[in-house]
């Protein structure tokens, strides 16, 4: 008797067992920041990869998914408490999202580390693609330092000779600078560095008219870029010097800006203006559903939602063979908001890279137009410091 | 350096300190007078600021948007006396930081639900976004309003503390609270008023740093220490203490962010100087309140008694 029901036991177990990648369901947890200031960032980010999956019926690469959304709420340790959750009780094969660099750091190696996989669609700190690098490790946006390296180059290009940069005074901020300087050829006659907390920037500001440089370079996120902007505007400093900048005239920032951004020069992949028929598809699907213009950070992710679609068709949902699905998300077998994409040996794109000004779109809405691309298949410094092939 | 530019400075620091001016006169008031700990002043400052762009963004008014905004701030700040803070004049400061603390979390999150986590829309009127032209040096006219209406705020409460009886009563409450409640003066009515006051500045303070800052959740928290760092420097529960105090650290903050990396690279090697000016320039502050702690504990401009 009890050897029968043993046995049924088991056999419905393995009937479980090789049915199992045919039919389950996958599960992505999808980790960001949700709440609190940062909070537009990971929504962007979240709203940018539900557009795919809703758009495929809940499915991707035609499995059905189950996207765990988690806030890591800026706070390393909740994150890595939220990836014990995701990987040892939801047993998740693929963990996207993560918008912060600090946040990446805490989590990239505990992930990669228990094989599974890393669909990274914002954060790019300098270890993950250098040394610390994973063949786990997947990332849909760039390398921090990219997205300043172009207008260094940028800057260079327009022939300008002496330039103060600005950025908060923390990790991200510094290494703006740095990649700033890693492609400007002219002078950089001050750094300034202020407190992250810090608002207002009417002490450095009064410096900077009173240095009077070619260009200023900043990299001011979020809210701090709102602040920067529309306090270079009230000193009236827009249209007198060029004001270049990183992550700080962005989709998020724009819609509280407005017209006070006009004329601030961006550096990044992508713009809502890209002529190529994934982007088109992208922003108008994008707008029709939320009503508002796409920022960078919602295309990475409706990227990194694409490149599953496209990996998980080609091993047929089955994500249990790791290789053969590493193989699928090396390949990058899908059609990029951005045009050309491929993967780097260190898991993060070669990409151009472009300068966008920020105007008034056909719309009359205030929008980024693309204006020049200084960097073509730009791959990130890092990447001959990761030992993978 | 120039003198110009010093004094450029010198009216940033003048205008930075006006700003907080504002919301440390409401905050010295509820600690002075009620005993109370209100971390959740930064989080009215917030709401004041929102309703300001919400009103700014119907109606496209900014004068509207004040109009609104103080009245529905002060209104929001004795709601949530009444309902809330009032049960908590009782317990220690522990319970009331807890509390006030929660309060802040719980705004942050509601005005993430209402408007959205990214920053609202807000912008000076068109009469003042422009800039004049100061020793050579754009100066935004903005400022120069919310320095006028810092120094119109100043006289306005000089006059209502030292010259009305209902200063009389607020200043009596600071001093001796027991006595004021044993001449038979409503206290609790008295609280009310004075959180409410408070709590309408606050919405004045927010609603003046909507063109400049960005309105959005958790944008009370940074200026909130500022504040803190006013009203014990100034002495707390003092309306003086809070206007030199807060001009004070607006001051000192402003100078030393502004010169002092420029001077420390005279005296050592740009990279060093580079890495410890902002960070030396931004404990200035923090060095100034430990030094009046150590000197005058009970601040610069304490209440009088007696």
């Amino acid at each position: 008797m009890r050897i029968r029901h043993s046995l049924v036991a088991a056999g419905v177990l393995a009937a479980g067992l090789l049915a199992a990648p045919a039919f389950a369901q996958i599960k992505i947890g999808f980790m960001a920041e949700l709440s609190g200031p940062q909070g537009a960032l990971g929504q962007d980010q979240y709203d940018g990869f539900m557009l795919v999956v809703e758009a495929n019926g809940g499915k991707l690469g035609g499995v059905p998914v189950r996207v765990l959304k988690e806030d890591s709420q800026l706070k390393p340790v909740i994150a890595s408490q939220i990836v014990d959750k995701l990987i040892e009780k939801e047993r998740v094969p693929i963990i996207t999202g993560i918008t912060f660099s600090n946040v990446m750091m805490a989590v990239h190696r505990k992930i990669t580390e228990k094989e599974v996989f890393l669909i990274g669609s914002n954060a790019g700190p300098a270890p993950i693609a250098g040394a610390q690098c994973s063949p786990y490790s997947f990332i849909t946006s760039w390398q921090n330092d990219s997205q300043a390296e172009v207008v260094g180059k940028y800057a260079s290009d327009r022939g300008y000779r002496k330039v103060i940069g600005m950025a908060p005074n923390y990790q991200a901020g510094k290494d703006a600078i740095a990649g700033f300087r890693r492609f400007y050829k002219g002078e950089m006659i001050d750094e300034i560095y202020t407190p992250l907390n810090q608002p207002d920037f009417s002490a450095e500001l009064a410096q900077v008219a009173a240095s009077n440089p070619d260009a200023v370079y900043v990299f001011y996120p979020g809210g701090l870029g709102v602040n920067f902007v529309r306090q270079y505007k009230q000193a009236g400093l827009t249209g007198k010097i060029p004001l270049l900048s990183t992550s700080t005239a962005d989709g998020v920032t724009l819609p509280a800006l407005k017209n006070d951004a006009l004329g601030v020069i961006s550096g990044t992949f992508w713009g809502p203006d890209f002529a190529n028929p994934a982007s088109k598809k992208f922003v108008s699907d994008f707008e029709n559903k939320f009503n508002r213009i796409p920022s960078q950070y919602a295309a990475q992710s409706y990227d990194a939602a694409l490149l599953l679609d496209a990996a998980l068709r080609r091993v047929k949902g089955n994500v249990g063979d790791k290789r053969a699905f590493m193989a699928a998300l090396k390949a990058a077998d899908f059609k990029s908001v951005r045009g050309k994409f491929r993967f780097n040996n260190n898991g993060f794109p070669i990409q151009d890279q472009h300068v966008f000004e920020v105007t008034k779109d056909a719309n009359g809405r205030v929008s980024l137009k693309t204006l020049a691309t200084p960097m073509k298949d730009h791959e990130d410094a890092y990447h001959t410091q990761c030992a993978l092939k | 350096m120039t003198l110009g530019l010093f004094l450029i400075q010198a009216l940033n620091g003048l205008q930075l300190g006006l700003l907080l001016f504002l919301l440390a006169a409401g905050l010295t008031l509820v600690f002075g007078i009620m005993n109370f700990v209100n971390l959740a002043h930064g989080s009215l400052y917030m709401m004041g600021a929102y309703i300001a762009a919400a009103v700014f963004n119907a109606s496209d008014s900014f004068v509207l948007a004040g109009v609104v905004a103080v009245p529905a701030t002060m209104l929001l700040g004795m709601i949530v006396e009444r309902v809330a803070l009032s049960r908590l004049y009782q317990r220690d400061h522990l319970d009331q930081v807890m509390a006030t603390f929660g309060l802040i979390l719980f705004f942050n999150e509601l005005v993430r639900i209402i408007w959205g986590p990214a920053a609202v829309y807000m912008n000076a009127p068109e009469a003042l976004s422009g800039s004049v032209m100061l020793f050579g040096i754009g100066y935004p006219s903005y400022r120069f309003a919310i320095i006028a209406v810092g120094l119109l705020v100043g006289a306005g409460l000089y006059w209502l503390i030292h010259k009305t009886r209902l200063g009389m009563l607020i200043r009596a409450g600071a001093s001796k609270p027991d006595m004021v409640a044993a001449l038979g003066v409503n206290i609790s009515l008295l609280n009310t008023l004075v959180f409410g006051l408070g709590a309408g500045l606050a919405g004045l303070a927010g609603w003046m740093a909507g063109p400049i800052l960005s309105v959005q959740s958790g944008m009370g928290e940074p200026i909130l220490i500022l504040t803190l760092v006013v009203i014990v420097t100034g002495g707390i529960g003092s309306i003086r203490g809070a206007f030199y105090g807060a001009i004070l650290v607006g001051v000192v903050d402003t100078i030393g962010r502004a010169f002092l990396p420029a001077l420390l690279r005279e005296v050592v090697e740009r990279s060093l100087a580079q890495a410890a000016g902002p960070a030396i320039a931004s404990i200035l502050i923090y060095l100034l309140m430990a030094v009046v702690l150590a000197i005058r504990p009970q601040g610069l401009f304490p209440v009088k008694h007696g």
